[in-house]
């Protein structure tokens, strides 16, 4: 089959490799019809992330045809399903309390050392994201293999296009996640920092949650005007100073819950990095500030701060006085997709979320090397972009 | 003897007399050399003692062990893998055992690699079943035992926490997780 590899920094290729198959009762071979790239892939791209290997296949959001079954899987072939990018197994203690990002069983024994050395436990197995997380072959390809097929993926009703709900798989429920983990209060402002997909489905998922005001800081125009679109106000953070303009904006009291939707591409992942960047003593009012440190000296006393941006090691100057001073909660986490899934399948149908507005390109598998040289170059103009494997190479279409 | 005067478990002292105490009691211990590694596992305790005390069973999750064969209820035959398609072998004496409880035992005289410990289960409420083995081995030492390090491919202590890793996944799912793609990778992991 073709499948989207990765070689190095900003090295991918698609090439040609042999077919996955079913090695687990409870797997499933699924043929991709649609497949984007995420902010995170860009994290793969620009080499931040350690243990890949050249030749991993990436991808973690798709979506397809069931082609093939084990004999514990509860799929049928021809089923459309949408695949979380969580592997869970569904019957360690963390998946039965539907903390299915916890999930103890997901990740191949040897690679959970990894995550042990890092973090103090080992991490959940994710599709396309480095041997850290398992080394599982992704789904930017035209086959995939998932395993516990019967536990993640959901299975999509007809008269639903794949654009409706592919972000099924990843970028709707962590918006929606980051907006739940806000503890949103009816009347509420809600702050949220970068509006990329997830940042912009946390938007959407802070007004249905009750949100009076949403306020969205970025500085792409275009994004910004997709929050715009949403009902949000705005802030652009190369214009306007973010946190006097917060102040002003909430009366001198600060949002009631802030959202990180950027995480560690914003401005580097490594510390020293972010300490360069710091302006001496106040780490206010300038645009290089990591984006989370930020959010925390916004937020009103006693509010609440959602992370759902990836950070993958150790900060420096984390503003923790600010953090117990003022009394702040912090929740965070990869996404439970599994848990998200049926309600927002629901929501969806209902037309009371809409996704197919933040897709700007459509295009072959087969030019996926330019789909993320383009993503990652002109953040922009191009907010999702979604590769067909039915496409014949060339066949690009952006949206409108 | 030294007598802890905390909870923390012997295997994890710094302590080399609290640790030497502990492992007197494995009984005929093979050695000098400590592991304690403990599981939590979502499935009925007496499940998963019946599924270990089955050691034909235990290459299902063990990833460096070939085969195991039973040669009678007490006694049973071990052939670990080593690098270049060889094996090193030994035989296995159980030498404590309570139903549901705890499983002992101790490899005999003539081991290429000594080793003994023992497996032990206990109730843990609505999480399922705590697992601990305990593993009393000879440290490899001098060139025969860096030869030695080399066939078992891992350190013992890595290898028991990602073997009761497998366990934990075999019971609570009904397979060992795999990343592999193709049939050709599963094999060339397994090997
Ligand atoms: N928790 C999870 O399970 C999960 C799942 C998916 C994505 N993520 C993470 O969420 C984050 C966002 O993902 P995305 O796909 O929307 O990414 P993205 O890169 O498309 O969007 C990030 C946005 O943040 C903006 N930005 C950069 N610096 C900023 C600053 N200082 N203040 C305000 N805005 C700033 C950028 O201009 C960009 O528009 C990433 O870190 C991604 O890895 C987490
Ligand atoms: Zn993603
Ligand atoms: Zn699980």
């Amino acid at each position: 089959m073709r499948a989207l590899t990765w070689h190095g920094k900003h090295d991918v290729r698609v090439d040609t490799v042999d077919d996955p198959e079913i090695l687990k009762p409870r797997d499933a071979i699924i043929k991709i019809t649609s497949t984007a790239i995420c902010g995170s892939d860009l994290h793969l791209y620009d080499g931040f992330i350690p243990t890949m290997k050249a030749g991993d296949i990436l991808g973690h959001e798709f979506m397809g045809e069931v082609v093939e079954t084990g004999p514990k899987s509860t799929l049928q072939k021809g089923q459309r399903v949408v695949v979380p990018f969580t592997i869970a197994c569904g019957s360690c203690y963390h998946c039965g309390k539907h903390q299915y990002s916890a999930c103890d069983n997901g990740n191949p024994a040897d690679n959970q050392d990894i995550g042990m050395e890092l973090y103090g436990q080992p991490m959940s197995g994710l599709f396309g994201y480095s041997h850290l997380t398992g080394g599982y072959a992704g789904g930017q390809a035209e086959y995939v293999r998932v395993p516990f097929s019967d536990v993640g993926p959901i299975v999509v009703p007809d008269g639903l296009s794949d654009d409706e709900v592919l972000f099924l798989s990843d970028i709707l429920p962590t918006g929606w996640q980051a907006a739940e983990n806000a503890d949103i209060e009816p009347g509420d402002t809600v702050a949220v920092w970068g509006c990329g997909p997830v940042g912009l489905f946390a938007v959407q998922s802070a007004f249905l949650m009750g949100a009076a005001r949403v306020i969205a800081i970025d500085h792409f125009p275009r994004r910004l005007e997709l929050a715009r679109k949403f009902g949000a106000e705005t802030i652009n953070f190369e214009e306007s100073k973010t946190y006097e303009a917060l102040m002003e904006m909430t009366g001198g009291i600060g949002p009631d819950a802030v959202i990180d939707a950027v995480g560690l591409e914003a401005h580097g992942f490594f510390v020293d990095n972010v300490v360069d960047q710091i302006k001496a003593s106040l780490m206010l009012g300038t645009d290089r500030i990591h984006s989370i440190r930020q959010a925390i000296v916004a937020c009103r006393k006693g509010g609440r701060v959602s992370m759902p941006a990836v950070y993958g090691g150790i900060v420096d100057k984390f503003p923790l006085g600010a953090f117990m001073e003022k009394g702040l909660t912090l929740k965070t986490g990869q996404t439970s997709v599994q848990h998200y899934m049926p309600g927002l399948l629901n929501a969806i149908v209902e037309g009371k979320i809409d996704t197919t507005f933040l897709i700007s390109h459509r295009m072959s598998l087969e030019d996926a090397p330019k789909g993320y040289k383009m993503f990652h170059d002109n953040q922009n103009e191009v907010t999702k972009v979604v590769l067909k494997p039915g496409f014949d190479a060339g066949t690009a279409i952006a949206a409108e | 003897m030294a007598t802890a005067k905390e909870d923390a478990p012997p295997t994890t002292s710094k302590v080399r007399e609290v640790r030497d105490a502990k492992t007197r009691t494995v009984q005929d211990a093979q050695g000098s050399s400590l592991i304690g590694r403990t599981v939590t596992i979502n499935r009925p305790r007496a499940e998963l003692y019946a599924y270990w005390r089955d050691f034909a069973r235990l290459p299902t999750f063990m990833d460096n062990v070939q085969q195991v064969d039973v040669l009678s209820p007490k006694l049973s035959h071990w052939v670990v893998k080593a690098p270049g398609g060889r094996t090193v072998e030994w035989d296995a004496r159980i030498t404590e055992e309570k139903d549901g409880e705890l499983i002992a035992w101790a490899s005999t005289e003539d081991a290429d690699v000594p080793n003994s410990g023992r497996i032990e289960f206990r109730d843990a409420g609505d999480r399922g079943t705590i697992v601990t083995a305990t593993i009393v081995y000879d440290p490899p030492a001098g060139l025969v035992g860096k030869v030695i390090a080399k066939m078992l491919q891992r350190e013992p202590a890595i290898q028991a926490r990602r073997d009761l890793r497998r366990f934990k996944q075999l019971m609570e799912t009904g397979e060992v997780a795999t990343s592999s793609r193709t049939r050709a990778q599963l094999e060339e992991e397994k090997a």
